[in-house]
């Protein structure tokens, strides 16, 4: 080859370093995007912090003793639930949306990165808002209202880990079927009133008849949720655990499969 | 390996959802260093084509290689050394042009500094401007900008002077006149036909997704008829010239008093023409003598393909 820096093979895999300053750059601009988009951050900022407060009377009405829960970790469960699905889950549907409507992901494909890297870096402020959010909804909860020390932090760190990165490759699914950021709106909706009854974010499972409740927990954002929880209150076995974390785990491989599948990279004409 | 044409292209096939063929089977390479323009109307492939090249996606048939790879497959090898500059921009409106450079520097390897990417364009002022306020041409600037950024071996261009007034497109000729001739391998569609005469070391006519005609200019345009028109005074008609046969003509259009025609014996018919003006003393308004051009050897084409 005439040119020296020539790659030898076509299949050259990009660097830790390299890719991370690629997601750095685009997750840059996203967050410049994110900031700029008043509704959004509205959405994404407000609604889990304010939500929960909402369905606290809900909550206060359900009998807490005998569980091992107590208003706090319900509340905290809420709150992280809300989450997933306003700051991470429906932030990024219409991110992708109105990104591919300005061609922007078609452009971006000119280019160096990967498919994933793409993907990955537009949702990257999304995620580390949602991330962020949790933390201190974390350290408001227990400080606020006395959730206590949580029995197994492990389990409530890989569910929110689990539960965002679900969030994010459902929008990037929930995307493929959503022709303008306006549809946007209401094409997320269904996942997050599926999710709010009954994945036990405003409605604890517990309330829930237990066949609707071990239906629900088959829902793409369960097994976060019950993580999450699980972490304070340590109700879940071993087993339950390992089955919980596989559910996830299944959601997981589905929707990257289906974004694999079914996402669209411009518009449809 | 050493390879002479950065691009090739056998037999190249794409077909559409719907079932239609937008490119049936062409076959042409780029040189390096060589400015190669792909010509045609709007629907006759172009962009179908260049979608190809630039590895958006894989062909429905045939092969494309550029720098020696597939661009779709190893798209790893092939995307650090080209720049795109797709037909229409897809850029973040909300965000400002030096924003834009420096998030597609980010994703570049060996990226120019933002700054000297926009001087190239001519958007050096603009840096603080947001996308959604500049014009139709300072956004084709933009594109070119961020085509450049990576100093590719090899550029396509979709259009790129679509849009930009005349100033404009003339700078953005100098510019990838500058760039071929320091080795950069251009490959742009475009649908005006001047831009390609002037700029293009080859080129390529597609007429309903196939290579109609292709070459460098004086090939493609070799053996077209050159065209003279004018227009007579009050009074007089085509059928008071000399009969046009005589002269050499070989098509001719009347629109009022405006008079085309087509000849392959240039001199002869300006010659006749001119001496029976002469003569009749009459004085022809517009004269115009043209040897015969792009234009010519386009609309010839079109012709022929809806005979």
């Amino acid at each position: 080859m005439n040119a020296p820096n020539a790659p030898a093979l076509g299949g050259i895999r990009a660097t830790g370093a390299v890719v991370r300053r690629r997601l750095g750059a685009l997750a840059r601009a996203e967050l410049l995007l994110l900031g700029r988009n008043r509704s959004a951050v509205l959405v994404a900022l407000l609604v889990p912090l304010s939500l929960p407060i909402t369905v606290r009377p809900a909550i206060a009405q359900f009998d807490l003793k005998g569980k091992g829960l107590n208003i706090g970790i319900l509340m905290l469960t809420a709150a992280i639930g809300f989450s997933f699905l306003f700051a991470v889950y429906t932030s990024l549907v219409s991110a992708y949306v109105a990104r591919r409507e300005e061609l922007v992901l078609k452009r971006l494909r000119t280019g160096e990165l990967s498919d994933a890297e793409i993907l990955a870096g537009t949702a990257l402020p999304a995620v580390c808002l949602g991330l962020a959010q949790a933390l201190v909804l974390t350290v408001g909860c227990t400080v606020l209202l006395h959730a206590g020390a949580p029995a197994a932090p492990y389990l409530t760190l890989l569910g929110l880990v689990l539960g965002l990165l679900i969030s994010a490759a459902l929008a990037a699914l929930t995307a493929a079927f959503t022709r303008t950021t306006e549809s946007a709106q209401v094409t997320a909706l269904p996942l997050v009133f599926v999710s709010m009854l009954g994945s036990g974010i405003a409605v604890p499972a517990d309330a829930l008849p237990d066949r609707v409740a071990k239906a629900g927990e088959l829902l793409p954002l369960s097994p976060a949720v019950r993580l999450v929880r699980a972490g304070w209150t340590g109700e879940l076995s071993a087993d339950q655990t390992l089955v919980t974390v596989l559910t996830a785990l299944a959601w997981t491989v589905v929707a990257v499969f289906a974004v694999r599948r079914w996402f669209r990279w411009e518009p449809r004409r | 390996m050493d390879y002479e044409h950065v691009i090739e292209v056998t037999d190249l096939r794409r077909v559409y959802g719907g079932g239609f063929q937008a490119v049936r089977g062409i076959t042409f390479s780029v040189a390096r260093g060589e400015i190669f323009a792909l010509l045609g109307t709007n629907g006759a492939g172009k962009t179908s084509t260049v979608e190809l090249l630039e590895g958006l996606t894989p062909p429905d048939g045939g092969r494309v290689r550029v720098l020696g790879h597939d661009p779709h497959r190893e798209r790893a090898a092939v995307r650090p050394r080209t720049g795109v500059m797709l037909q229409e921009g897809g850029f973040p409106s909300e965000l400002t042009v030096g924003e834009t450079v420096r998030m597609w520097a980010g994703c570049t390897t060996r990226a120019r500094p933002a700054a000297e990417a926009l001087g190239l364009v001519g958007l050096g002022g603009r840096a603080e401007v947001r996308v959604k306020q500049l014009s139709g041409g300072e956004r084709r600037r933009l594109d070119l900008a961020l085509a450049l950024l990576g100093r590719p071996e090899v550029l396509f261009l979709d259009e790129p002077t679509t849009g930009l007034d005349a100033e404009g497109r003339r700078d953005t000729w100098e510019l990838v006149r500058a760039l071929r001739d320091a080795g950069t391998s251009v490959l742009l569609t475009t649908h005006y036909l001047e831009e390609a005469e002037d700029l293009a070391d080859r080129l390529a006519i597609l007429h309903e997704g196939r290579i109609a005609a292709a070459g460098t200019p004086a090939e493609v345009t070799a053996g077209r008829p050159a065209r003279i028109s004018f227009e007579l005074p009050n009074g007089y008609f085509l059928g008071d010239l000399p009969p046009l046969a005589a002269l050499g003509v070989c098509g001719h259009e009347a629109e009022g008093r405006a008079v085309r025609l087509r000849t392959r014996e240039v001199q002869r018919t300006a010659t006749g023409v001119l001496t029976w003006a002469e003569r009749t003393g009459v004085e022809l308004g517009r004269l115009e003598v043209r040897s015969a051009s792009l234009e010519e050897a386009f609309l010839g084409i079109a012709k022929e393909a809806a005979v």
